[in-house]
């Protein structure tokens, strides 16, 4: 028989118990609507927590600390190195070093230091922070208001939504083109010739070369800024360092008006070191080349950290409830099938007499199993059409839902729930080859029908 | 299709010696028991017996839905015993019509439905379908009508066709198990007419099972006798 022959005959067929057969279609809907409905929550979680953490522009980088500034928490991984004072430090050579790698693009230094703005003669305390400019891609700066730093090293600042409402409480956008004061700590070395130069023993002499050998005093200073900006949360949303910063420099102003950081505490013990960075933020260039980086740092004998590793057990986790979801889903699915095994029994039963006459005008057992099998066939198809509108109702449903629940939390509404194209294909076809599988009993039941049974009883 | 070049030499059915035994319980029905015949071609040939008598048994035999115990059964010199079910399938659909006591229509089926589904499972082109489809009820005597189902037609209406449905694919072997069972004496001799006129006209054997003797002698060519599954007498008719 040809195909489009056993199509039809199958959809008159089916038609002719419309309310059976229209029972168990929806019942296979069902059943691909809870499949597709888990299936794309999986789909639309995993992509909101991808967007959240490639968003924060931590995909693309890796964190490198020197060993000797800090220890480990992995004991064993610190017995296998060297001693960490044997470790190298993170100085100019270093920075250069990294930058020099393939498919790095930038190496910036981290840099936090504590600040105030003077504003209607009050002070208001805030962390400063250094952003390098492609800090510009990060999706704190998504809802800035103003403009992002001219260059690298202007004298601008963008400041925190909060922080401008401390100096500014009823209209802070008025902050936006005016200059304000930062008053901070600048680092001053301290030369050989300085009169409250410490006290050198014999040994560490022969190794002083230059700049703050010897140590450095902090000295206030304060600095012009125009405010050029202002944006809602921290870029990097403060995964970097215990503390907030409220207070964004351009990272080469910072760096040029030579800052003190806390951190320089821990290069003033260390002798005949330089200058010494704390943490570099290496951003690479791809995601996917993170580890290459990650690796050649770490060969370089520096610590690193990246989202990568986090990202590792993410994807686990994910792939779990994925699973999960999919089990889920696929037990309605799974009732479903044996609706269609009852159905399709219940036909064969039903339409022995006419398998027999077909069978003797003419049908092969063959055309009888393929009559079945195209029966649950177009069961499956329309029962995997009708499952994937309902399945996005359900899930326009939730997005609705859980958007009503953000917006009343005070965050942005995001769907939480993505049918991805693949998915409608892939239900539709599994829809299909389910309901085939279900129909092999009730079509080869029907193919070994024996005609001069069925059609002897009259 | 249907007429072999075969069909002038062999005879349209030749059985040898055949038996079919049904096991019921303990004990073994003997259907058929070892009948031997040959039919020639345009022949028309009822078989008569009492019921039980294996008459319905030997033409599902010679209609292939059914396989013998043991002996043969060929047709125009094709043995069927030899035919695997896909073969026999074929057999039925082009090289035999068959008509039923109770007709056998599809009831959710318009007359032209049922008369088209031999040749769907035959791969008719589209087309060439609804031409035969109309050459077949007219050659019935049934050109309106086509749209309705069997239920809103007379007894005489849905045997003829079922006559249709069975010359549908042009077989060279029409069987007709009690084609008379179900309708009365005048409408009997209606579709027995028809179908002796077109036997002779198609030159198509027809192979007729009944257990009215009075409509087979006026129909047939020749009556065979079966009792017990055996062959017990055989009459020519004019």
């Amino acid at each position: 028989m040809k195909g489009y022959d056993l199509f039809e005959l199958a959809v008159r067929n089916l038609r002719q118990s419309k309310l059976r057969n229209g029972l168990t279609t929806i019942g296979i809907s069902v059943g691909v609507a809870s499949l597709v409905a888990m299936l794309s929550l999986g789909v639309g979680l995993q992509q909101l927590a991808t967007r959240r953490l490639a968003g924060s522009g931590m995909f693309d980088t890796v964190f490198v600390t020197s060993r000797q500034d800090f220890r480990g928490f992995d004991r064993e991984d610190d017995q296998k190195a060297p001693h960490p004072d044997k470790a190298p430090v993170l100085d100019e050579p270093a920075r250069v070093k990294m930058t020099q790698l393939a498919n790095v693009t930038e190496v910036q230094p981290e840099i936090r230091v504590m600040g105030e703005v003077m504003s209607g003669g009050e002070t208001h305390f805030g962390f400063v922070t250094g952003l390098p400019m492609s800090a510009r891609e990060n999706e704190a700066f998504d809802t800035l208001k103003g403009k992002f730093f001219s260059s690298d090293n202007a004298d601008e600042a963008i400041l925190l939504l909060d922080f401008a409402k401390e100096l500014n409480p009823k209209n802070p956008s008025e902050l936006i083109g005016q200059d304000i004061s930062l008053r901070y700590g600048e680092r001053q070395a301290l030369t050989q010739d300085s009169s409250d130069r410490p006290q050198l023993t014999g040994g560490e002499s022969n190794a002083i070369a230059a700049g703050d050998d010897f140590g450095f005093s902090v000295v206030r200073k304060q600095q012009k800024l125009r405010v050029i900006g202002l944006i809602d949360q921290e870029p990097y949303g403060g995964m970097r360092t215990v503390s907030r910063g409220r207070i964004f420099l351009p990272v080469a102003t910072t760096e040029r008006l030579n800052m003190a950081q806390f951190t320089d505490m821990r290069s003033s013990l260390r002798g005949a070191s330089g200058k010494t960075y704390m943490t570099l933020t290496v951003r690479v260039k791809d995601p996917a080349k993170v580890q290459g980086v990650q690796d050649a740092i770490s060969q370089m004998g520096f610590r690193t950290f990246s989202v990568l590793d986090a990202t590792k057990s993410l994807r686990r986790f994910f792939t779990v409830l994925d699973l999960f979801l999919g089990i889920f889903g696929s037990l309605a699915l799974a009732v479903a099938t044996l609706a269609i095994i009852n159905t399709l029994v219940m036909a064969v039963l039903e339409r022995r007499r006419e398998i027999g006459v077909m069978k003797a005008i003419g049908a092969s057992d063959g055309d009888v199993k393929k009559l079945f099998f195209t029966e649950a066939g177009a069961m499956g198809f329309f029962g995997g059409m009708l499952g994937i509108a309902l399945g996005f109702a359900i899930g326009k449903a939730i997005n609705i839902g859980t958007g009503i629940y953000l917006v009343r939390h005070q965050l942005p509404a995001e769907p939480v729930w993505i049918m991805p194209v693949w998915l409608i294909g892939a239900a539709i076809g599994f829809s299909i080859v389910v309901s085939l599988l279900a129909g092999l009993y009730p079509a080869s039941r029907a193919a070994k029908l024996d005609p001069v049974q069925t059609l002897k009883y009259e | 299709m249907s007429s072999l070049p075969a069909t002038k030499l062999a005879p349209a059915v030749r059985a040898e010696n055949v038996t079919r035994h049904y096991p019921m319980g303990e004990s073994l029905i003997r259907a058929v028991d070892g009948v031997s015949l040959t039919i020639e071609p345009g022949e028309f040939v009822a078989l008569l017996g009492q019921s039980g008598s294996g008459k319905s048994t030997l033409l599902n035999l010679l209609a292939g839905l059914d396989r013998p115990t043991s002996g043969s059964v060929s047709v125009h010199g094709r043995d069927l015993a030899t035919m695997s079910s896909e073969e026999l399938a074929r057999y039925r659909r082009n090289d035999v019509g068959m008509v039923f006591q109770s007709f056998h229509l599809i009831p959710s089926m318009t007359i032209t439905e049922n008369v088209e589904l031999p040749m769907r499972f035959a791969e008719v082109e589209r087309a060439e379908r609804a031409q035969r489809v109309r050459e077949s009820l007219e050659r019935v005597g049934l050109s309106k009508r086509m749209e309705h189902r069997p239920s809103q037609l007379s007894g005489g209406e849905q045997q003829r066709v079922s006559l249709a449905r069975a010359l549908a694919n042009r077989p060279s072997l029409l069987l007709a198990d009690e084609p008379t069972g179900n309708l009365d004496s005048r409408t009997g001799e209606d579709i027995l007419n028809l179908i002796r006129d077109i036997s002779l006209s198609l030159g198509m054997t027809v192979v007729m099972v009944t257990h009215e003797r009075v409509l087979a002698e006026r129909f047939a060519q020749r009556l065979i006798f079966l009792a017990d599954g055996k062959l017990v007498a055989e009459e020519v008719r004019a």
